[in-house]
């Protein structure tokens, strides 16, 4: 065993690895295929995971403005927090990400994916001691749905008309077909609350695998194991603390000095050094987040769709990919969904950079002078540095393109989704046609390109009440045709979610669905005594 | 003195003369009370004009139309921004500060827990740097133009340079991840014991010395030195004193104001311009707190962190001043 193969079976034992990526790589590295085989059942078996210890996060992304309320939650440190103390009614599974029961046993749609019923799991205690019933699943969706609701989910349940108790059944009205509804239900805001948490919206109280111990925004959370936890393939540490740490060098110095287990946010450019320290392995994640420079449809000179073109083939991905990311990260298509989505179009040509296909769709557009790109350290790390990237690429091909860099404060009110060319970012979705939705649809709250195309609209809406896997499917290559030959946005990578933690920590499970493990880093993981 | 005091022959003092202290500490609390007044202002209309108001910052991406509207009303944004204000004040009068918008916690509780914690950092810092930089400075004069002089300027200057969190860094690296005997990060929380906390903060503390250190040594240096050469030290060197006994005994005392002035400067960066060195350490302090809420344009709390940063700054400079009189005879005992 050489040593890259043995350290893809640590990443293996370690669970970070599922066995079509480990197959992959150990052949590539020059296994034979049942050997590989026999090495993924070896790894895979000495992996029994052991109880006990503290487990200590140090995150980015918290504030003393957070809020305990899953309504309210919106930092990476709550929502790790959130999926720690709560439970959804379904979660993804995180190789596939397709939905699988949580706090919902099954579920059935009717045959227009109208009406679903959800059957509610028995004898689950909320961390009061109380017994989860229906009624404590319908207000909580009440709360998030309703006309007064602050809720982040609030954009996601909008279709929902009605949701009722139907003896002991959950029972899901929406005004259209949505195939996609268990997959809504996965979003982080909806933890199930006693009461739908309307008393107290921020006690903390759920039933997830930890109890919420002491909360200090934006400074200290502290957890300990919930012994009636309905679950027993989680929470195997007996406590967890997370600790608020904004700044990425206190994070990588907290983790080499061992004195927390794992931290999110690894910045790229400092990889080589941390690695450097034998005590810490880096734990990646392909995810759906993606960087994005959007142009608006609709305003002059972007109106032209052979402009858009013209900077789409005058971007050069790899490029990006190897100096922003540093290699983590996979290059995008101009449409703002991968393969980590279920029903992924596969087999879409990549765009790739040709000057000269710019030149020429330049030269059809008519345009002459300079385009201005609005940028900002903000609109995503690294934004910058890729705007000068680009700037110098499309140079090539004749295309000027001047940069302006913009306030951090305030870019995401005065510059995204109102300049007609700026630099920004997504996060990923729980599925394709949430992403849709929220940023493509003609009307959709966020369409920051102003993409407004009525067979796409149209698309949309036949695609979500589809229930035939294979139609829909094709319906989203279609789509995503629409999107990358027609839009407004130029999108030159997809970010992996970088963490790190110590070497003794195993079990992290490279979810696709979000950053740390979609969140469940605390409950999943354990120590390697 | 007045010319027609003078003129008239008979003092009729004043109350301001005869109580010149007295005076000034009430001319100074009046008058700290309309600058805060003026900052309270100053703040709300800041906040006012950075663009973007809490209901779309805080929910970000994720806020639909009707979130954001469901929030203004809750919080009352769609109010006039004068009407805000003066119920903002209207509860500030009363000892209310409100409680935050993001976290819907009063306000008073978080900022009373976050300013204990940066006074407890600043006051450490400064016990271990003002004695430490005054000390110094005499050493200094002591030794002027020889080695010993010439090693504290340069050390002391060469730590002023750097930047603080460049300092922070090399601490962090060479004690907490070499050495491994120091802690990090120094995120101190309730119940933490007193000697736990002592230690944990010894990183940050250490920085916030090296950062202060230079500017008071310097100041008390130069300030001793211009009365070196004045009459009564040559009397005290011609009566035999040691330079030490002269430095200490009747130069230092008579340097004293501007010394005591730069302290009390020091003193308020340590309270209120210590936000990066937080970050660095991850230490839940004031700056950091204020930060996080003027991100989300949390009015309330940036009002109060204003309001007390504000307070910090004035009562440092008024007692500054009164210590620069107590520390005058001459300004003490007025003809």
């Amino acid at each position: 065993m050489n040593d890259f193969t043995k350290y893809l079976a640590g990443r293996v034992t370690a669970g970070g690895m599922n066995r079509r990526e480990f197959m992959g790589r150990a052949m590539a590295a020059g296994l034979t295929l049942t050997a590989a085989g026999n090495l993924f059942a070896t790894s895979a078996a000495a992996q029994t995971p052991k109880k006990g210890g503290t487990l200590k996060l140090g995150l980015e992304g918290g504030a003393a403005t957070d809020s305990i309320d899953p309504a309210k939650a919106t930092s990476q440190v709550m929502f790790a927090a959130v999926r720690s103390w709560g439970d959804t009614l379904v979660e993804t599974h995180p190789q596939t990400r397709a939905p699988i029961p949580s706090l919902a046993e099954s579920w059935a749609p009717s045959a227009d994916a109208k009406t679903w019923t959800f059957k509610i799991r028995k004898g689950v205690q909320f961390h009061d001691g109380k017994e989860m019933t229906t009624d404590d699943v319908v207000a909580t969706l009440k709360r998030h749905s309703d006309s007064k609701t602050e809720s982040g989910a609030a954009g996601v349940m909008k279709s929902i008309t009605s949701i009722e108790n139907k003896g002991g059944d959950l029972v899901v009205t929406l005004d259209s077909g949505n195939a996609d509804l268990p997959a809504i239900f996965t979003d982080y805001h909806l933890v199930i609350q006693p009461n739908g948490g309307i008393d107290k919206p921020t006690a903390g109280v759920g039933t997830g695998p930890y109890k919420v111990k002491s909360f200090e925004p934006g400074v200290r959370m502290t957890f300990e194991k919930n012994p009636n936890d309905w679950r027993s393939d989680r929470g195997y540490v007996d406590s967890v603390e997370i600790i608020t740490m904004n700044d990425a060098t206190a994070r990588i110095a907290a983790l080499s000095s061992g004195q927390v287990q794992f931290i999110n946010r690894v910045d790229p450019k400092t990889v080589p050094l941390l690695t450097r320290a034998s005590t810490v392995q880096l734990l990646t994640t392909s995810g759906g987040g993606h960087y994005v420079f959007i142009m608006h449809c609709d305003k002059a000179p972007f109106d032209n769709n052979d402009l858009r073109m013209a900077l789409k083939y005058a971007i050069d991905r790899e490029e990006m990919v190897k100096r922003i990311l540093g290699g983590y990260g996979k290059v995008g298509n101009d449409f703002p969904i991968n393969d980590t989505y279920a029903l992924f179009p596969e087999g879409i040509e990549q765009r790739s950079y040709d000057p000269d296909k710019a030149a020429f769709h330049y030269k059809k557009s008519g345009h002459s002078g300079s385009v201005l790109l609005r940028t900002s350290e903000v609109a995503f790390p690294g934004a910058v540095d890729a705007s000068v990237l680009f700037q110098q690429s499309a140079k090539k091909a004749g295309i000027d393109i001047e940069i302006k860099r913009e306030p951090g404060d305030g870019y995401w009110s005065n510059v995204w989704n109102v300049q007609p060319f700026s630099a920004s970012y997504w996060g990923s979705r729980a599925t394709q046609d949430q992403f849709y939705s929220g940023a493509y649809l003609s009307t959709a709250d966020w369409n920051d390109t102003r993409f407004k195309n009525e067979t796409f609209d149209k698309l949309l809406i036949s695609a979500r009440g589809e229930l035939d896997e294979k139609k829909r499917k094709d319906m989203y290559r279609e789509m995503a045709m629409l999107v990358r030959d027609e839009g407004g946005t130029i999108l030159p990578m997809f970010n992996d979610f970088v963490n790190a933690g110590t070497k003794k920590l195993m079990g992290y499970v490279s979810d696709i669905g979000n950053d740390m493990s979609n969140g469940y880093v605390a409950s999943r993981v354990w120590f390697d005594a | 003195m007045s010319n027609s005091a003078e003129a008239g022959g008979t003092p009729a003092r004043s109350p301001r003369e005869r109580f010149p202290l007295l005076t000034l500490i009430f001319e100074r609390f009046l008058l700290s009370l309309v600058l805060l007044f003026a900052v309270s202002v100053l703040i709300f209309a800041g906040v006012e004009a950075l663009p973007g108001d809490f209901a779309s910052t805080y929910l970000g991406q994720s806020a639909t139309p009707e979130t954001i509207a469901n929030i203004r009303a809750e919080l009352g944004l769609d109010r006039p921004v004068v009407t805000r204000y003066f119920d903002w004040l209207g509860g500030v009068v009363q000892g209310d500060f409100g409680t935050s918008w993001a976290s819907r916690n009063s306000v008073s509780e978080q900022v009373g827990k976050r300013l204990g914690n940066s006074l407890f950092l600043a006051g450490f810092a400064a016990i271990i740097a003002v004695p430490l930089a005054i000390c110094l400075g005499m050493l200094s004069v002591h030794f002027r133009d020889r080695m010993p002089d010439k090693i504290i300027n340069v050390i002391s200057l060469a730590a002023i340079s750097l930047p603080e969190f460049f300092i922070g860094y090399l601490l962090i690296l060479y004690f907490a991840v070499n050495f491994g005997i120091a802690t990090f990060p120094a995120t101190v929380y309730e119940g933490m014991g007193f000697l736990e906390r002592i230690q944990t903060i010894a990183l940050p503390t250490a920085t916030l010395v090296l950062v202060v250190l230079a500017h008071m040594m310097r100041m008390t240096r130069a300030a001793i030195l211009s009365v070196m050469s004045s009459a009564y030290m040559e009397t005290a060197e011609l009566k035999g004193l040691s330079s030490w006994r002269a430095i200490v005994k009747h130069a230092a005392p008579n340097a004293l104001a501007p010394i005591i002035n730069v302290v009390a400067l020091n003193l308020a960066y340590l309270v209120v311009g210590v936000v990066v060195v937080e970050v660095v350490f991850v230490y839940p302090g004031m700056g950091q707190y204020m930060v996080d809420a003027v991100t989300v344009r949390d009015m309330p709390v940036v009002q109060a962190c204003g309001l007390i940063f504000a307070a910090v700054y004035i009562l440092l400079n008024m007692l500054a001043d009164i210590l620069a009189i107590v520390a005058n005879p001459r300004l003490r005992h007025p003809r």
